[in-house]
């Protein structure tokens, strides 16, 4: 029988009820949320279910949305992909703004390991019971954590970096 | 040789009479061997210097050295992330004195459209540099100007420079020992 996201829904709300909703299908892609504690549960079932078979964890990341209320701050979002079916799948927990903290994905998949230090690295994401969790690409003096909004691009250290020509000051506009 | 003339010379039956700084300066400045950095694109066009079109060796930099140790030149070609920072410092300081440094393009020399966090604004920041060639990237020719460039600045370099004060106040203004 063919895999849908018809299917994976029922069987999700099925499984986990309340833990799951929002879902979507952006592009045909199935998108859900899930409630950060219950992540974990969660992505185990999707990958040892026979029927879901989402042997493979694609991507890990890390989104900050500041403008949301404490609670929706962060959102760390997982991608998985079923290829005997050729499916793939997203979901998202939605983290505190102030310690935004999820179980880690390492004790299910490997792969979690330099994923979930990126995301820690650029988010400040904290995974639980990750084994190392520091900083890998950025060097390791750094005290920001750079894609959270509110840190500015640049360095602040530059000395000779004229603002009109990164695009940061209105440009002077001729008037014809 | 033409440059041979730009020392005051004394020639005389048997012998010629000139000074040990010129001759050191003359020789140092036509055989500096090149250590490439090339992290990113200005190190492709460091490739078309060196191949046979533009001939690098020409001007005495017949042997790129991949150690640090037996090099003169340090060409930083490319983006320098801060994380590399302390890398290229490292190759600095494993030179042998004299050592110059020429830092190739617009990323190397102050950080370039790299206008960000990750990126090291210019590698004057962590290493004192002797010639910038601008361009993104620059033209062989450019490079090789900038080779020229210091050249005429090893020729001219007196012998006792490196023991200087001046010196010594400008390598540890960068955090390095000199012994």
């Amino acid at each position: 029988m063919q895999l849908t996201n018809e299917t994976i829904q029922q069987k999700l709300t099925e499984k986990f009820g309340e833990v799951v909703s929002a879902f979507e299908e952006p592009w045909g892609m199935l998108t859900f949320e899930v409630q950060r504690d219950k992540m974990l549960e969660v992505m185990q079932w999707l990958r040892d279910d026979k029927e879901m078979g989402f042997t493979f964890l694609t991507d890990l990341c890390g989104v900050h949305y500041p403008d949301n209320e404490v609670e929706r701050q962060f959102a760390a979002v997982y991608h998985m992909h079923n290829w005997v079916a050729n499916v793939r799948i997203r979901f998202k927990a939605f983290l505190n703004g102030e310690k935004p903290e999820v179980e880690s994905a390492t004790p299910l998949f490997n792969e979690a390991n330099w994923q979930e230090r990126e995301t820690y690295d650029f988010y400040g994401i904290v995974f639980k019971g990750h084994p190392d969790l520091r900083r890998i690409m950025n060097m390791d003096e750094m005290v920001s954590f750079p894609q959270r909004k509110e840190f500015p691009l640049e360095d602040q250290g530059r000395t000779d970096k004229d603002d009109r020509y990164f695009g940061r000051e209105q440009p002077r506009l001729s008037v014809y | 040789m033409s440059n041979i003339v730009q020392a005051p010379v004394i020639n005389g039956e048997g012998y010629q009479l000139t000074q040990l700084d010129k001759v050191i300066g003359l020789a140092r400045s036509k055989s500096l061997w090149p250590l490439p950095f090339a992290t990113s694109c200005c190190g492709i066009a460091f490739m078309a210097t060196m191949a046979s079109t533009y001939d690098l060796a020409r001007f005495g930099s017949e042997r790129p050295s991949f150690s640090p140790r037996q090099a003169d030149m340090l060409m930083v070609m490319g983006t320098i992330a801060k994380k590399m920072g302390p890398v290229l410092r490292q190759v600095y300081e494993q030179m042998a004195e004299p050592r110059w440094v020429i830092a190739v393009g617009a990323c190397a020399t102050s950080g370039g459209v790299f206008d960000t966090y990750s990126v090291l604004q210019g590698i004057d920041k962590v290493i004192p540099v002797d010639v910038y060639v601008p361009g993104c990237p620059p033209r062989p020719e450019q490079i090789l100007d900038g080779v020229m460039k210091l050249q005429e600045l090893v020729k001219n370099e007196p012998m006792r420079r490196r023991n200087s004060p001046e010196y010594k106040a400008l390598l540890a203004s960068y955090g390095i020992v000199v012994n």
